[in-house]
């Protein structure tokens, strides 16, 4: 369970963008390919464990599966395949060049930005004049 | 709408494109070069528990410390057992012991070169905590990655777990002495899930009990370490 570990190291770099922009956060988004070792539903599971004391303590993790996708360096046949079917299909050429699919990126977080003098670190506390 | 009391506070998406392990991996590449100021070649090994990690380490070290300086950094959920066989032949090894993390990362094996005297070591091993999946995932400042299949396991355990297989350097089917009592093991089926991985790495069938298929084993890993000996040796003498 190597997810509640990734959600660590994510939650660090997302305090730390949060701290920056004084706010908090209502939306973690990343993109996990299925042959970066994360499993989605696992990582989702661990980001409400991880996520709590921390500005992203009722924020929503939006998780985007990306495919696996390869291109062949024989024929240059592209196409989207299965996690252990990376050989190509078209000319059966056994060296193939991954496209996407091993990916863990974290490519953005939603902010809910404080007005003047409000808590940005409280939960539940929204924008005054909101 | 702010999702917590209902009010229309608009919020802001700050468009990133980062990796997850960023930390890790910067830790990793500072590891890379921790090895590469001493000379060091450092090889991972991975595989499900029991597939014989240690097994394979005790050979090497009995066949190749006459040629080469090694060192051992082992992974280990709860006890030293794995450390103790090593340093029971003279090698100096060191444990980490992960608790419940079920791998090693870039930050523990970095503690574990600090205490290591890495001066005049050739060949560092890094044993990872056995586990097929979350191994894989995280850099740990290695040369080369090498994946364990005992022939007590599935034959297509390359089918099953694709991201550790897909991006090692090296397979060793293991226990190759207990092949004529598991029927079931086919290697030629292994090497096949594994290039269908599209992974070119070589696949050796070894026995560390027997030593058989071991020289094949010994000259790959002279072949990474001994070129690397002889250009810092080259380089220091020049």
């Amino acid at each position: 369970m190597h997810e509640l570990s990734i959600c660590a190291a994510l939650l660090r770099r997302v305090e730390a963008l949060a701290a920056s922009k004084a706010g908090r956060v209502s939306a973690v988004r990343v993109t996990a390919g299925p042959l970066s070792g994360v499993e989605p539903d696992l990582l989702a599971q661990a980001f409400r464990v991880a996520r709590t004391g921390t500005r992203a303590s009722t924020a929503e993790l939006i998780i985007e599966r990306a495919p696996v996708r390869i291109r062949c360096l024989r024929c240059r046949h592209e196409t989207e395949t299965a996690a252990n079917a990376l050989t190509c299909p078209a000319c059966g050429g056994e060296r193939t060049q991954l496209l996407s699919g091993d990916e863990l990126l974290l490519t953005g977080i939603d902010l809910l930005e404080a007005g003047p003098g409000a808590d940005a670190s409280a939960p539940r506390s929204c924008p005054p004049g909101s | 709408m702010c999702e917590h009391c209902g009010c229309t506070a608009p919020a802001r998406t700050i468009a990133l494109h980062e990796r997850v392990l960023a930390d890790n991996d910067a830790h990793a590449q500072h590891n890379r070069e921790h090895l590469a100021r001493h000379g060091v070649v450092a090889v991972n090994l991975m595989s499900a528990p029991g597939a014989g990690k240690t097994a394979l380490i005790e050979a090497t070290i009995e066949r190749l410390a006459p040629r080469l300086s090694i060192a051992v950094i082992t992974g280990d959920l709860a006890t030293d057992n794995d450390a103790r066989r090593v340093r029971a032949r003279g090698v100096p090894c060191v444990q980490i012991t992960t608790g419940q993390a079920c791998h090693l990362d870039a930050r523990l094996v970095h503690e574990g070169l600090h205490q290591l005297d890495l001066a005049g070591v050739d060949l560092l091993f890094i044993e990872n905590v056995g586990n097929l999946v979350c191994p894989a995932g995280f850099d740990l400042g290695q040369h080369a990655d090498v994946a364990l299949l005992s022939v007590t396991e599935g034959d297509d355990k390359p089918a099953k777990y694709p991201t550790l297989f897909r991006a090692v350097d090296l397979v060793l089917i293991t226990k190759r002495d207990l092949l004529p009592h598991v029927g079931e093991f086919d290697p030629a089926r292994a090497q096949r899930c594994v290039r269908d991985l599209a992974n070119p790495a070589p696949v050796f069938e070894v026995s560390s009990r027997t030593q058989a298929g071991l020289d094949l084993w010994f000259d790959w890993l002279l072949a990474r370490s001994g070129a690397r000996v002889a250009a810092v040796r080259g380089a220091a003498s020049g």
